[in-house]
């Protein structure tokens, strides 16, 4: 492909382009400085300026995790990832997001790492479809794994680094070995006073290179940026109250929208009656697209009160099925989609041989992500070009289905990221982009749309999945398990919109879209490769597909299968999708299995394993909780006679291969109500590499009490029609002044390693460390989340005393 | 609509509006203010709150007539960047947020029950806190910039 030809981007610009840009989040010097960046194409409406076609390159290049959008900057170039500006700062191009876990904090480290320049040298410009390369969504725990391991971000200033080396060369005629990257300039290694900064070289122009695959990484041992505690850039100015959220963006001319959701869950819309609200302050519109019901008016009150008032009329709709019995319906669906993770085709066998075998079923329920602030987006649509501002994980899937929704070219619209309150997984990030939109082409002006606390809970989100699951296991009469079989029904509708379906979130199916269709399958295909992306498979057994093993464990007897059947509700992924559910699930068994075994549950572990990742994160954790080796349950009384006190162990490898961790929670519990609480939580992290550890940190203490508030509290529930957990009295996440375990967070850095996933590492084992503690401490087995005080009660009863 | 006077960090509005409107909705939306920010629009988070007359107060909830011609401060109007109060700054230090949205609530709402207790043991300090959701839960770091805080205020 013949490089395109880019004029520098110091081009005219009308002054309403300018401050769209300034909205948008480019200064103008951003524009300037970094004059060898990429800019693809850029629609603001027609109210605004669009620069020229001819800065847009070619078929693009396809980013790792996504699949090269049209219009996007090519992933293959140096250029679109990084480019230096004639007073010598960096601007780069990332296509992962700034989520609040602080993944720009890091990527900017592996910038100024990569190319030798200091920290507060790079500005770091995040997933704008016209601005940076096509890198998929941000979620899974893979944003490190793509930016820190392979040719993207890290590639390509590596790449970069090695092209200014050479430009030094020539400039200074000096060998390149005899020259070194440091502060922003190259020189001399023998003779400093012979030097050239980056903007000699370079500035004003772009790099014209390939990202160059094997271009020299910096190792871990030769780290100055990376690897050290930086403080978060945006700290400041989130408790200042400055940070720009895409709750507090402001575009000139903006109008206010408000939606109305179906009466039931699969209620039809019989009729509108605007006649209703017309009259009312600051009516602008109703707005209606098959079962989509909107409002627009002039201020955010007074949508929300015209919403209110609206006169809907709505079908009845079929009876949703009963949460009191949803874990058997679950079982008894038809059709079910059925997956087969490993199979040794020996499972039932071994079980008959086996001295003990035992059982265990296992529930989680439906959760939220219940973000703290409700969803929000910023839509701007005129004529037939359309800009977003929206806290959507995935910009690139956002700009193609939003094409979808609204009947335009992809490349006519652009979706800017604009972070929103944390997500964890797909919250009303989506849907509510797709609200902001429709209503904005219905008025031809800018509209914003915050969800109400109801429509996020209720009708804005694709909910963490539900699962029930059945263990069985065989020990031999030495204690030893021979044989593991997991079983599991999980209820899926919708996703991620992906490319092409924006019917998998509530707006877009309002809107007359499709969700993914289901696809029948039973029985399960043998596996033709591994993978264990879903935790399915548990961390002990051999994990043989292809010839080859790939679990983390020793048991060579195994089977793991998965049913998915339809769901009543929008689901998708929520921090740790099923893999924290599995987990729960293993881990917990794990713990039963080692009681019956009268096995001390870390030896147990231990015995099982033979990744030594996972061995070390198990070792780690044991030894700074003071692990004392005996078999569950101790049943020690505290200094209170009716209060007991335990300790339970619990560990992942994470998707098998991305990220370890392991966890010991210390937990007390009042015999007579069951009242539950948790005194410490000990957690151990490899995720290979570690570019900050104090993010890793904050990341770990939040993921180990987010898991607890999940164990602990968190459930959606529903009646007949509606589902009922629709703020924070109906749905239960532990508020700041619950009593706070000790979090203690133990790093483990492997420099040598890949970079792996860090985010949701420490939340998976939560739930399975604290029910293990609760059988060490009570001899009561729980075996639903959550753990409620009648649940730990009922569990506690015959064993106490 | 009516006529109302609005005194916010420092400064003073005159503004015409609907009297019932929640506060939030003039702060952020008439005033473009960016610290109080909509979570519930129940009163049950704490991401809208403010101070008025040093109590804190959610502003989702709380009609604008209610609070006229009081001394109404926003996050942004507690202390800047460059000047950030003893209690934003121990934020800062110790890194006390992930997403940050829930800031408001949190450092408002604890600023007003140091004010009013500065001697609070840790247990107190969470009791006063027992209003306030964070979503992330960065609660470790947050108890603990509370704490050095209030050790920075009591001297």
């Amino acid at each position: 492909m013949k490089n395109p030809t880019l004029k520098a981007v110091e081009q005219p610009m009308t002054q309403s382009a300018a401050e769209a840009l300034a909205r948008a989040g480019f200064s103008r010097r951003n524009f300037i400085k970094g004059t060898g960046a990429l800019i693809v194409s850029f629609s603001m409406g027609g109210a605004l300026a669009t620069l020229e076609a001819q800065n847009r390159p070619g078929a693009a290049a396809v980013g790792e995790g996504g699949t090269g959008a049209a219009g996007s900057p090519p992933a293959g170039e140096v250029d679109s990832w990084v480019a230096i500006g004639s007073d010598g700062s960096v601007t780069a191009y990332t296509g992962k997001e700034e989520l609040g876990q602080g993944m720009s904090t890091a990527q900017t480290q592996l910038v100024a790492e990569e190319l030798c320049v200091p920290f507060q040298r790079v500005n770091l410009i995040v997933c704008d479809t016209s601005m940076t390369p096509d890198q998929g969504v941000t979620s899974g725990s893979q944003s490190s794994p793509a930016n820190f391991n392979r040719n993207n971000l890290a590639g390509a200033c590596a790449t970069a680094r090695e092209a200014l080396l050479q430009l030094g060369s020539k400039q200074l005629n000096i060998p390149v070995e005899e020259l070194v990257a440091v502060d922003g300039t190259i020189r001399s290694k023998s003779d400093a006073s012979k030097k050239a900064t980056y903007s000699d070289l370079v500035a004003g122009k772009k790099f014209d290179l390939k990202v160059n695959p094997a271009a020299k990484r910096k190792p871990a041992s030769e780290w100055t940026v990376l690897g050290k505690p930086i403080g978060r850039p945006d700290m400041a100015a989130m408790a200042t109250g400055t940070f720009e959220y895409v709750q507090t963006v402001r575009v000139p001319g903006m109008l206010h929208g408000m939606v109305i959701r179906p009466s039931a869950v699969g209620a039809n819309l019989m009729d509108v009656d605007e006649s209703s609200v017309s009259s009312m302050p600051g009516f602008v519109k109703v707005v209606v697209k098959k079962n989509f019901v909107g409002v627009v008016a002039e201020k955010p009150w007074q949508a929300m009160q015209i919403a209110r008032a609206l006169k809907v009329t709505w079908s009845d709709a079929p009876e949703l099925p009963k949460q009191e019995t949803f874990y058997d319906h679950l079982r008894n669906q038809k059709p079910t989609r059925d997956t087969m993770s490993v199979n040794s085709k020996d499972v039932d066998q071994k079980l008959a041989e086996a001295a003990t075998v035992v059982k265990a079923t296992y529930n989680h329920p439906y959760q939220m992500h219940g973000s703290i602030g409700s969803s929000c987006a910023v839509a701007d649509v005129q004529g037939d070009k359309a800009t977003a501002w929206s806290p959507t994980q995935g910009v690139w899937h956002q700009r193609a289905t939003l094409a979808m929704l609204l009947n335009l070219k992809p490349e006519n619209v652009r979706v800017i990221f604009r972070r929103g309150a944390g997500c964890y997984g797909i919250n009303g990030a989506d849907t509510v982009t797709y609200d902001a939109a429709l209503l904005s082409q219905a008025v031809g002006k800018p509209v914003r749309v915050q969800l109400t606390r109801k429509e996020e809970m209720a009708w804005g989100e694709n909910y963490g999945f539900a699962f029930a699951i059945d263990e069985r296991a065989g020990l031999d009469a030495q204690g030893n398990i021979v044989a593991w079989d997991h079983e599991a029904w999980s209820p899926v509708l919708g996703n991620r919109p992906g490319y092409t379906a924006p019917g998998n979130v509530v707006t877009g199916f309002l809107a007359g879209f499709q969700p993914d269709e289901f696809r029948p399958r039973s029985p399960a295909p043998d596996p033709n490769a591994f993978s264990n992306n879903a935790n399915a498979v548990p961390s002990y057994v051999v994990g043989h597909v292809g010839g080859a093993d790939h679990g983390a464990g020793t048991i060579k007897s195994e089977r793991v299968l998965l049913h998915n059947v339809v769901s009543p509700f929008w689901t998708g992924p929520l921090r740790s999708p099923q893999r924290l559910q599995n987990t729960f699930a293993h881990e917990s068994f794990m713990d039963e299995l080692a009681a019956r075994a009268k096995a001390d549950p870390v030896e147990f572990r231990l015995r099982h394993l033979s990744e030594p990742r996972m061995i070390d994160v198990v070792k780690a954790a044991a030894k700074t909780a003071n692990w004392v080796t005996r078999p569950s349950p101790g049943i020690r009384k505290t200094a209170t006679l009716a209060v007991l006190s335990g300790r339970g162990i619990s560990c992942v490898a994470y998707e098998g291969d991305n990220g370890f961790s392991a966890m010991i929670a210390e937990v007390e519990v009042e015999v007579a109500t069951g009242k539950l609480t948790v005194r410490r939580l000990v957690v151990a992290i490899d995720a290979g590499p570690i570019s900050n550890p104090d993010g890793l940190r904050n990341q770990s203490e939040g993921g180990a009490l987010q898991g607890m508030s999940r164990a602990l509290g968190e459930e959606v529930t529903w009646d007949d029609h509606n589902v009922t957990s629709i703020d924070w009295k109906t749905y239960h996440s532990l508020p700041l002044g619950f009593a706070v375990p000790k979090v203690e967070v133990v790093l483990l850095n492997r420099p040598d390693m890949p970079a792996t996933g860090a985010g949701e590492t420490a939340i998976t084992v939560v739930a399975g460390a604290i029910g293990n503690a609760i059988f060490d401490a009570t001899g009561g087995r729980i075996r639903q989340v959550p753990f409620t005080a009648e649940r730990i009660k009922a569990a506690i009863a015959p064993n106490a005393g | 609509m009516s006529l109302l006077s609005l005194k916010v960090n420092g400064k003073t509005h005159s503004m015409d509006v609907d009297p019932t409107t929640p506060l939030l909705y003039i702060l952020s939306d008439d005033l473009g203010l960016r610290g109080p920010k909509f979570g519930c629009g129940l009163g049950q988070c704490g991401s809208c709150t403010v101070l008025v007359k040093g109590q804190a107060v959610r502003s989702c909830i709380t009609a604008v007539e209610a609070v006229q011609g009081l001394d109404i401060i926003t996050l942004e109007g507690l202390g800047t960047a460059d000047k950030p109060h003893p209690i934003q700054k121990a934020f800062i230090e110790e890194q006390a947020a992930q997403c940050g949205y829930c800031l408001s609530g949190v450092i408002l709402t604890a600023k007003a029950f140091l004010d009013k207790n500065p001697k609070a043991t840790e247990k107190e300090i969470q009791e006063g806190m027992s209003r306030v959701l964070c979503r992330c839960f960065t609660h470790t770091r947050m108890l603990r910039a509370i704490e050095r805080a209030r050790q920075g205020m009591a001297r």
